[in-house]
C-alpha cells in the first residue's frame, strides 16, 4: 500500500510518544502486520530509515512481527491456518469463518531511551 | 500515565507498561498505523448520522462502471430520494460533471497523486456539501483495487464493483478489497454473452472463499438491466440506517476486525 506515508505516520506517533515521555531517543519499534492488512512488511522496512531520519527515532530499529492468518469456524468451532485467498475452515471446509488473526497493522510497542533519573510524564 | 500510549490499557498488558530498566522503557501502544485516519472517519460518520443519511463507498478498478451505476441509480430514484455524490479521481472534474448533468449535487475531490480517498479529504468535502438536504450520499472512490480498501472514510457500507471483462478471479487476487465488500456487484452483465470465460458462479465462489456471505448481484447500468435488486438493497439499507440512528447506534462497513485485532494484540 503506502508504506512510506504509513512509516511517516508511524514515526509521528513514535516521536509524539518520545516527547511526551521525555525520552532522548528510541530503541526498538515493534509492529504486528498480518497478510490481510494490505501492508507489505519488506516495503515498510525499506521506507523506515527515510521516514525516521532526523527524528528522535533516527537510531531506532523497526521490528515487524508477522501475524499468522487464522480463522475460527462458525460451523465446527475449529481454529485453523488459512491463506489470503482462501479463508475457509481447514477442518470442515465451511466458508462461515471469522478472522481471528491476520489483518493487523498495529504499532505494538516502542522502546524509549531516557537518561537516568529523568521522569516519566 | 498518559493519553498517547497504552500504559495499563488492559490488565493483560500490564506487564508491558511503564517499567524503567537502565533508562530504557518499553511502552505498549496497540494502535493501528491508520489511527489518525480512523479517528477522522469516526468523526465523519457522526456528521452522516446526525443528518440521518446513508453513506455508501463505491470501490472498483478503473472503468468498472461506478459512475454509470450512479447515473442509472439517480435516474431510477430521482422521485424517491435526495441523492448526493462525492467523486474521487486523480485528475479531472469529468465524473462530477456527469453527475451534475443529472441534476444532483456533486463534489469532485482531485487527489493529484494519491490513488485513494482518505477520511481527511472526505471531511473537507463534506463541509462544502448540502448534507442536510440528502437521504443517500455516494462516495465514488478512486478506481483502484488495492489501497482504497484500507481507508475508512466514515461510510456505512462498501459496495465493490467487478465488471465482467475483468475476470472472475479478481476476488482471489485482491482479497483485502473484496473482503471489505458489503455487497458485490457484477457489472456490465450485458457483455456476458460475448465473453466465454467469465463465470458469475466462479466469481461468487472466489468471494465465498474469503469467508464473505454478502449478497452478489448482476446488473448492466448502461442498459438499465437487473437494477431492481440493487435499488431494493439501497432502500432497505436506508431504512436500517434510519432505524439505527433513531436508536442512537451506527454501523461500520466490513471488515470490522479492530476488536479482534486489539484482543489478539493484548494476548
Ligand atoms: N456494456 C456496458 N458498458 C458499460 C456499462 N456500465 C459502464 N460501461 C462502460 O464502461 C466504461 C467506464 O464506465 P464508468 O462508469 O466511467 O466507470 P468508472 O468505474 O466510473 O470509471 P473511473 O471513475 O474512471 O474509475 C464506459 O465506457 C461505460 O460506458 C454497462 O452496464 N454495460
Ligand atoms: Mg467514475
Ligand atoms: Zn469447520
Ligand atoms: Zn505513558
Ligand atoms: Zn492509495
Ligand atoms: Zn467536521
Amino acid at each position: 500500500m503506502h508504506e512510506l506515508s504509513l512509516c511517516q505516520s508511524l514515526i509521528d506517533q513514535v516521536q509524539q510518544l518520545a516527547l511526551t515521555h521525555g525520552a532522548q531517543s528510541v530503541g526498538l519499534v515493534t509492529l504486528k502486520i498480518g497478510p490481510l492488512s494490505g501492508v507489505e512488511p519488506v516495503l515498510m522496512q525499506h521506507a523506515y530509515p527515510f521516514a525516521s531520519a532526523g527524528t528522535l527515532a533516527a537510531e531506532s530499529t523497526l521490528v515487524i512481527e508477522l501475524a499468522p492468518l487464522q480463522v475460527r469456524c462458525e460451523s465446527c468451532g475449529a481454529e485453523t491456518e488459512a491463506e489470503p485467498s482462501r479463508l475457509v475452515c481447514a477442518a470442515c471446509g465451511s466458508c462461515h469463518t471469522q478472522l481471528v488473526s491476520g489483518d493487523e497493522m498495529l504499532l505494538m510497542s516502542v522502546e524509549l531511551i531516557t537518561a537516568e533519573g529523568s521522569n516519566h510524564v | 500515565m498518559c493519553d498517547t500510549c497504552g500504559c495499563n490499557i488492559t490488565p493483560g498488558n500490564r506487564e508491558f507498561a511503564y517499567k524503567p530498566v537502565n533508562g530504557t522503557t518499553a511502552v505498549a501502544v496497540l494502535k493501528s498505523l491508520l489511527a489518525r485516519n480512523d479517528d477522522q472517519a469516526i468523526h465523519n460518520r457522526q456528521h452522516f448520522d446526525r443528518q440521518r443519511l446513508l453513506t455508501i463507498n463505491l470501490m472498483s478498478s478503473p472503468g468498472s462502471g461506478k459512475t454509470a451505476l450512479l447515473e442509472a441509480t439517480i435516474d431510477a430514484l430521482r422521485n424517491e430520494y435526495r441523492i448526493g455524490v462525492i467523486e474521487g479521481d486523480l485528475e479531472t472534474e469529468n465524473d462530477a460533471k456527469r453527475i451534475r448533468a443529472k441534476g444532483v449535487p456533486a463534489h469532485q475531490i482531485t487527489t493529484g497523486s494519491a490513488c485513494h480517498l482518505d477520511a481527511h479529504m472526505v471531511h473537507e468535502a463534506l463541509h462544502q456539501f448540502p448534507l442536510a438536504e440528502l437521504d443517500i450520499l455516494f462516495i465514488e472512490n478512486v478506481g483502484n483495487l488495492v489501497c482504497p480498501a484500507s481507508f475508512d472514510l466514515g461510510q456505512h457500507r462498501n459496495v465493490v464493483l467487478l465488471s465482467v471483462t475483468e475476470g472472475d478471479d479478481k476476488p482471489a487476487k485482491y482479497p483485502v478489497m473484496f473482503r471489505a465488500a458489503d455487497l458485490l456487484l457484477l457489472t456490465k452483465s450485458d457483455l456476458l454473452p460475448l465473453l466465454d470465460d467469465f463465470s458469475p458462479a466462479r466469481a461468487e465462489a472466489n468471494l465465498r472463499n474469503l469467508a464473505s456471505t454478502v449478497p452478489v448481484m448482476q446488473l448492466a447500468a448502461r442498459k438499465a438491466l437487473g437494477l431492481q435488486p440493487w435499488l431494493d438493497w439501497l432502500r432497505s439499507e436506508l431504512a436500517w440506517q434510519r432505524a439505527r440512528v433513531d436508536r442512537g447506534e451506527t454501523v461500520r462497513p466490513r471488515p470490522q476486525a479492530d476488536g479482534a485485532q486489539l484482543h489478539e494484540a493484548a494476548k
